[in-house]
Parts: structure tokens; sequence; C-alpha cells
């Protein structure tokens, strides 16, 4: 047992602390995060001369990571301050086309950004609900249908969409996943703000034709392939739920030593030091299950998928815990625009809406329950 | 990062169960799996197997009789023998009384006491709360007056566990009455056979002896019973409650019940199909179990960071607050998962020998009195109020 970081994975994760306090303060968060274009090219460039997009995928993809632990230390630091840059898209959609080497090499040098457009309006966090479709042409692909809430749609250059290709709408077999140019005919791309920062986008895919080598992997059986990425995507999501926590956590302790009523701190009165401990209590709780998560994240399929499903519902549990009691301790200033705390406070809250909420993960892990149950 | 034991660690858990397997008498472990009633002869026969072993008391030094185990060691045990259902260890004189004695005691003194922990010759009590020093324990008023060549003690203990048992007490009693309150405080060993000594019992609402008052009227103690210096005891006695703490967690016994859980929930009948299979029911077993796993992992990075040279501090309190809630939980699933049945209750039906016919499912007679029993995990070991003024003190600094 050994719960420290090698000595390459923590150069990593000092590395990309110190160039965000350096780079990343929250005034530069609010004005990137705030930009018309919602993410900052260069801080993207930068990131990537760093090492970090590398550091999200394996060696036989071009990187030099890829295990849970790797994408946790990352997501953790990006949580820390508040990073919007397309981190989960470009992992998500990654560690799916490691196969296209020139592809991959171009995103890990930071000159390519990808999207993962998967789940659609109707889908809400089911990975099958699907209603998007591939057809086979004598010239290819065609592709029609739409994608919801995708993070940082418009920065992408490429973007990975999944669809059906059997006809067998809303079903695991007959998934296949496309490479798509964001510039392809028919793609329609309609951006917005996000409330936590940066943007998303829906896209509409209106008769897109494609290329026959715009197929990845193997036709109608990706349902496996994406289902391992979202649970990549969902370590990466709540590592960086806790550096976040981590964060809320401090903020909030700060104010309770230093905010005065009654004559005296406001962090001597009982009531506030019980729920604050309690926090701080949950916080290690959630640590454990990324913990947890990660380590599950290269072993088989329903160890790391009951795995990330508890660690998402203890994120998703704690994260909004986290958030509404810093508010609250906090009290109207809790309530700015102008204090770091509210926008960590959104950001943990809307993780919980991103990749399946809190209860979503509750009862996949109980569905995951019942099929070992019914294999023994 | 690395979540798995050792080669050699995994060596030592089989080591356990096949110590288990052949030691631990299934006249026992079944009693403890079916939540029958133990008797002191099992309390004591199941300490005597362990200490045959070495295994008794096993976060001693070797030089005391310990097998020198590390705190993964221990943790791999405490696990192995709660899912085997074996008793658990009465922790009076192996976990506090001992490492006091090792630690502040009179060489006489360990060389006479610490032998007799391990071969069962002495049954220890813990003398600490008082009626009117319960969270507020330096409160304390049980006086120690010296006289001679003793101590005259006068006072009144409360809550002494399984005192009914014990031939001896370790008392925390107040020496210098105009000190302030933590500094007039001492660690005395009282023979529970002085005259002036009365053990009554406290019916719980389980209706279990399970705790008792002790009175002290004018108990004349040898002064060689004084552990450590005169009106230091406090320090003795904050060092009992730091010391052993590995096991603080409690997750070898959350593991087995929680086990048990499934195994009545699943047995368990709502409209034709087993109770695990109810969305609701399963979502509360759900997450408990999520709860159960990251705390596992969260005791074993405090475990790990020990085992590195750390000490465990103030995330025992932690470990103690979430342990705690989360048995409290099982306890009240598995109440609410016998639906009518919990409510029966036949208290003879928990002793040996019962012939008696179950009411209901055989695993529901002991259910409901255990949940209640179990609503002092939470209170006592410094009430979980007191965990969190700890955390607030030692981790938030507020």
């Amino acid at each position: 047992m050994d719960f420290t970081h090698s000595d390459d994975r923590q150069m990593l994760a000092d590395t990309l602390g110190r160039y965000l306090a350096q780079k990343y303060d929250f005034e530069t968060y609010k004005r990137i995060a705030a930009s018309d274009v919602g993410f900052s090219r260069e801080t993207w460039a930068a990131l990537a001369e760093l090492g970090i997009v590398g550091a999200l995928f394996d060696e036989a993809a071009g990187g030099f990571g890829g295990t849970g632990f790797d994408i946790a230390v990352v997501f953790e630091a990006l949580g820390r301050a508040l990073v919007v840059e397309p981190f989960l898209g470009t992992l998500m959609a990654g560690r799916l086309i490691g196969d296209r080497t020139a592809l991959i090499e171009r995103v890990i040098a930071g000159t390519s950004i990808l999207a993962f457009a998967h789940y659609e309006p109707q889908s809400r966090y089911d990975l099958t609900e699907l209603a998007t479709t591939a057809v086979r042409t004598d010239d290819g692909w065609v592709l029609n249908g739409s994608k919801a809430v995708v993070p940082q749609l418009e920065a992408a250059d490429q973007i990975l969409v999944s669809a059906c290709t059997d006809g067998g709408l809303g079903k695991q077999a007959g998934l296949s996943l496309f490479l798509v140019p964001a510039d392809a005919a028919g793609v329609v791309v309609r951006g917005y703000p996000l409330i936590d920062g940066g943007r998303g986008g829906e896209l509409l895919l209106d008769g897109v034709t494609l290329d026959p080598d715009a197929l990845v992997g193997v036709e109608s059986d990706a349902y496996e392939a994406i289902e391992a990425t979202i649970a990549a995507g969902i370590v990466a999501l709540c590592a960086e739920a806790v550096g976040v926590m981590e964060v809320l956590r401090d903020a909030t302790l700060d104010y309770l030593r230093t905010r005065t009523q009654f004559g005296v701190p406001i962090g001597k009165f009982q009531a506030l030091q019980h729920r604050m401990a309690t926090v701080a209590l949950e916080i290690e709780q959630a640590r454990s299950a990324v913990i947890n998560a990660a380590a599950a994240l290269a072993g088989d399929r329903w160890h790391r998928e009951r795995a990330v499903s508890a660690a998402k519902f203890t994120i998703g549990r704690v994260g909004t815990l986290t958030a509404e009691e810093a508010i609250q301790m906090h009290g109207g200033i809790g309530m700015t625009w102008e204090l770091p705390l509210s926008h960590y406070a959104k950001r943990l809250t809307m993780i919980d809406h991103q990749l399946g909420d809190e209860d979503h993960h509750l009862e996949r892990y109980v569905l995951l329950g019942a099929e070992s149950q019914a294999a023994a | 990062m690395d979540l798995n034991f050792t080669p050699a660690e995994e060596a030592f858990r089989a080591e356990v169960r096949v110590f288990l397997a052949e030691k631990l008498p299934p006249r026992l472990a079944e009693k403890v799996r079916t939540g029958k009633r133990l008797t002191k002869a099992d309390m004591v026969d199941w300490h005597a197997i362990l200490n045959a072993r070495g295994w008794l008391a096993n976060h001693w030094p070797v030089e005391w009789g310990g097998p020198g185990w590390s705190v993964v060691q221990r943790y791999i045990f405490d696990v192995e023998t709660a899912l085997a259902h074996a008793p658990r260890i009465i922790p009076f004189g192996v976990s506090m009384l001992g490492p006091v004695l090792m630690e502040y005691g009179s060489e006489a003194q360990k060389q006479h006491w610490l032998p007799r922990i391990l071969d069962g010759s002495d049954w220890w009590c813990q003398g600490y709360s008082e009626p009117g020093a319960g969270s507020d324990l330096a409160g304390l008023k049980c006086a120690a007056v010296r006289d001679g060549d003793d101590y005259v003690v006068n006072g009144q203990k409360t809550w002494t566990t399984l005192g009914q048992y014990a031939d001896m007490i370790f008392c925390l009693v107040r020496t210098d009455p105009k000190a302030k309150k933590q500094e007039g405080i001492s660690f005395l060993l009282i023979d529970l056979k002085s005259p002036g000594v009365e053990v009554r019992p406290i019916i719980l609402l389980d209706g279990e002896h399970e705790v008792n008052e002790v009175f002290f009227t004018d108990v004349r103690v040898p002064a060689a019973n004084l552990v450590g210096e005169e009106n230091k005891g406090w320090t003795y006695a904050k060092y009992l409650l730091t010391y052993e703490r590995t096991n603080i967690a409690g997750v070898g016994g959350s593991m087995a019940a929680f086990d048990w859980l499934k195994h009545i929930a699943g047995a368990q009948k709502k409209a034709g199909r087993p109770l695990s299979a109810d969305p609701y029911f399963a979502a509360r077993l759900a997450k408990l179990e999520i709860d159960l796993e990251n705390m596992k992992t969260t005791n074993l990075r405090v475990l790990a960071s020990v085992a590195h040279g750390g000490a465990p501090g103030a995330e025992s309190s932690m470990l103690k607050i979430r342990g705690t809630e989360i048995r409290q939980e099982i306890t009240a699933l598995t109440r609410r998962a016998l639906g009518p049945y919990a409510l029966p209750f036949v208290s003879e039906a928990l002793d040996d020998g019962y012939n008696g016919e179950p009411i209901g499912p055989d695993y529901a007679a002991p259910v409901a009195a255990e949940y209640f029993n179990n609503r002092k995990l939470s209170i006592f070991g410094g009430s979980n109020e007191i965990q969190r003024e700890i955390i607030t003190k030692a981790i938030l600094r507020l």
C-alpha cells in the first residue's frame, strides 16, 4: 500500500500547480471564462508545452501518462485554478483515437483541439439513448442528428461523434464513432456561455458527409470504448471536484477565522464549527472515492464501472454539501460575483451535471451490483 | 499510488485465515454471526486461544509478549477476525491499560500487571466517566486522599462496561482538589474486591446488563498502585485515548455486519421479490456500501501515514465519526429490513441452549436490540460531537 505519487507524477503536479499559480490567477480566470471564445489559446499552448496534455495519454498513444492517477493529479490542479480550457473533451476523445498517430501528436502538441460529442438532448445521462444516425454510402458516411451541451465545442477543430450505424437506436450494439472536422458541410454549432465559466455548444449534424476513414474503431462496436472513455472522464471530473472542494474549504476556514460578529470570529461558534468539521470529513471521503476510481480505471470493466459510479455519486453528494455550506457560512458576501468562492461553488455544483449526476450513478451502482449477482 | 497489499501482507492474511479455520471454535463463530449473547467464559476462552498464539496483545512490542506487527498487519487481523465472526478482543486491559503501563508504569508494575493481562489473571475495566463528568471528563470528582502507604478513595464511576466480570479497575481520581481541573487528576489501579467497593448494574434499553455503576466508600488502595506521578493522570488518560486508534473506524466489524445485512435483505421479500431488489431499499444499501468503501480507503490512508512514521492524530476523530455512523446505519437498515418481525423480542432466544421455535425468520431475534444497543457508538469513546470539537481545534484550527 502506498498513497504517495511517484516522483514523476508529483513533479508533473508541482509544475502544473506552479504554472497555474503564476499565470492563471482569479482575475485571469474571470477574463478568460467570460471571453467570447471561452478559453485561451495561449494558455492551452503553454500547458501543452508543459506536457500537461501528453500526461493524459499513455505511451502507445504518444503520451507519457494516461493512468487514472495521472488524470487525477492533472485535473485536481485544474480544479484548484478553475481552468476552463478544453481538457475534458480532449481527454475523452483523445483516448478513443489513439491509433490516429498524426492527429494525437498534434493534440499533445496543442495544435489540434478535440471535443467528444456523445450525449443528446433526449438522452440526459444515458449512454445508449441516442438518435443520431450514420448511414453508409458509396462514398463514405452520412450523419444526421444532434448532440447536447458539449463542453468547449467551438474550440474543437475535430469532433468525435457517436452515432447509431445498424438501425438499432437506443441499444449498446450498433454504436459507432466518427471523427468529424468542425468545418465539414452540414456541421452546425450553436455555442453559448456556461454558468460556471467557459463555453459549451449544441451540435447539429445535418446530412454531414464523411470519408470512409472517418469511422473510428470497429463499426457498430463502440459501446465498450465509449463507456471506458467516459469512466476516464468521470475520474477527471471527480479529481477536479476535489481540487475545487479544497479551495472552498480553505477559503471558508479563512473566513471563519477572520470574520467577526458579536465581538468574536464566527469560527468560535459551535453551530458553524460542527458543520465545518462535517464538510472537512466528507471531503476526505470524496478524496478516497477518487483514489478508488483512479485505481480501478485500469481494472476489469465491472470493478471499474462500480468504482467510477461510486465516486461520481460521492462527488455529487459531497460537492453539493461543500458548495452550499461554503456559501452559507460566508453569508451575504458568499453570494457575490466579486469573491472567487462563488465561482468555485458554481463549478462544483455543475460538475454534478456532467457525465451523470448523484442519482444517476447511485442507480447505476445498484444495477451493476444486480448484474454481478445475476452472473454469480 | 498502490492500493494493493504486498505479497508478504497477503501471506500474513493467509496465515491468519488458517489460524481462524483451525482455532476459532465454530460454536463461538456461530454465536457471533447470529448475534447470540456471549458469556464471560466465551470471551475468556477466545482471549486464551489468541494468547496461546501470541496474538492477543497484537499492538504490544515483542519484549512484552506482542507479535511485533505493523499497523497494516493489525488491520488485516482485525478484518479477517471480524469476517470470520470471531468475538472481539475486550480492550480494557490489552488495548487501554497495557500501553499506559508500558509508557508510564514502574518496572515493578509492568512486571506484575502486563503478564496478568495476557494470561487472563485479571479482567480489567475502565473507571473514567462519572455522573457529573461525561464529555467534560476532566470535571471528575471521585477523590483519592493519601493516608500513609495508601490512598483512600471516595466517589462514583459509571458506564463501567463489563465491570460485573472485572477483578480490577483503572481509575482517574482527583488527588488535588485545588489545582486546575486537568492538573489534579491521578491514575490509580484499584482491586474491585477491596472493602468499600460496590458494583451495581445499569440495564440498558435493550434489556442487557453491559454497563455498571461503581461506588467507592473509604476504599484503601496501596500507593504502589499509582501509575506514574501524582496529579499527572490526565496526560496518561489522553495517551490512552490516542494510543490505540488504528482500529477506531471498525472496518472489519462493519464489513461483516454489512455482509449479514445483504444476506437478510436478499432473504426478506417485498411484493414477491427480494427486498434487496426494491429500488428504495437498494438505494439505501448502495449509499451505505459506497460510504463503507470510501471509509475503507480513508482508513488505509491514515494507516499508511502511521506506517510511514506519522502519528494518528485528529484523523482518528474523522474515522470515529464516520465509522460509527456507518455501523449505526447498517444496524438501522438491518432493523428496517425485517419489517414487522423487528418487533418480537424473546430475550432468552439469545442464550445458549434455547430451543424455542424462532418467531419469523431465524435471523430476526437479535436485530432490533442490536440496533438500540449500537446507539452507544456515537456516544461513547468521546461522543461524535466531542470528536467534532477535536477536529475543529486540531485540524481546522478554529
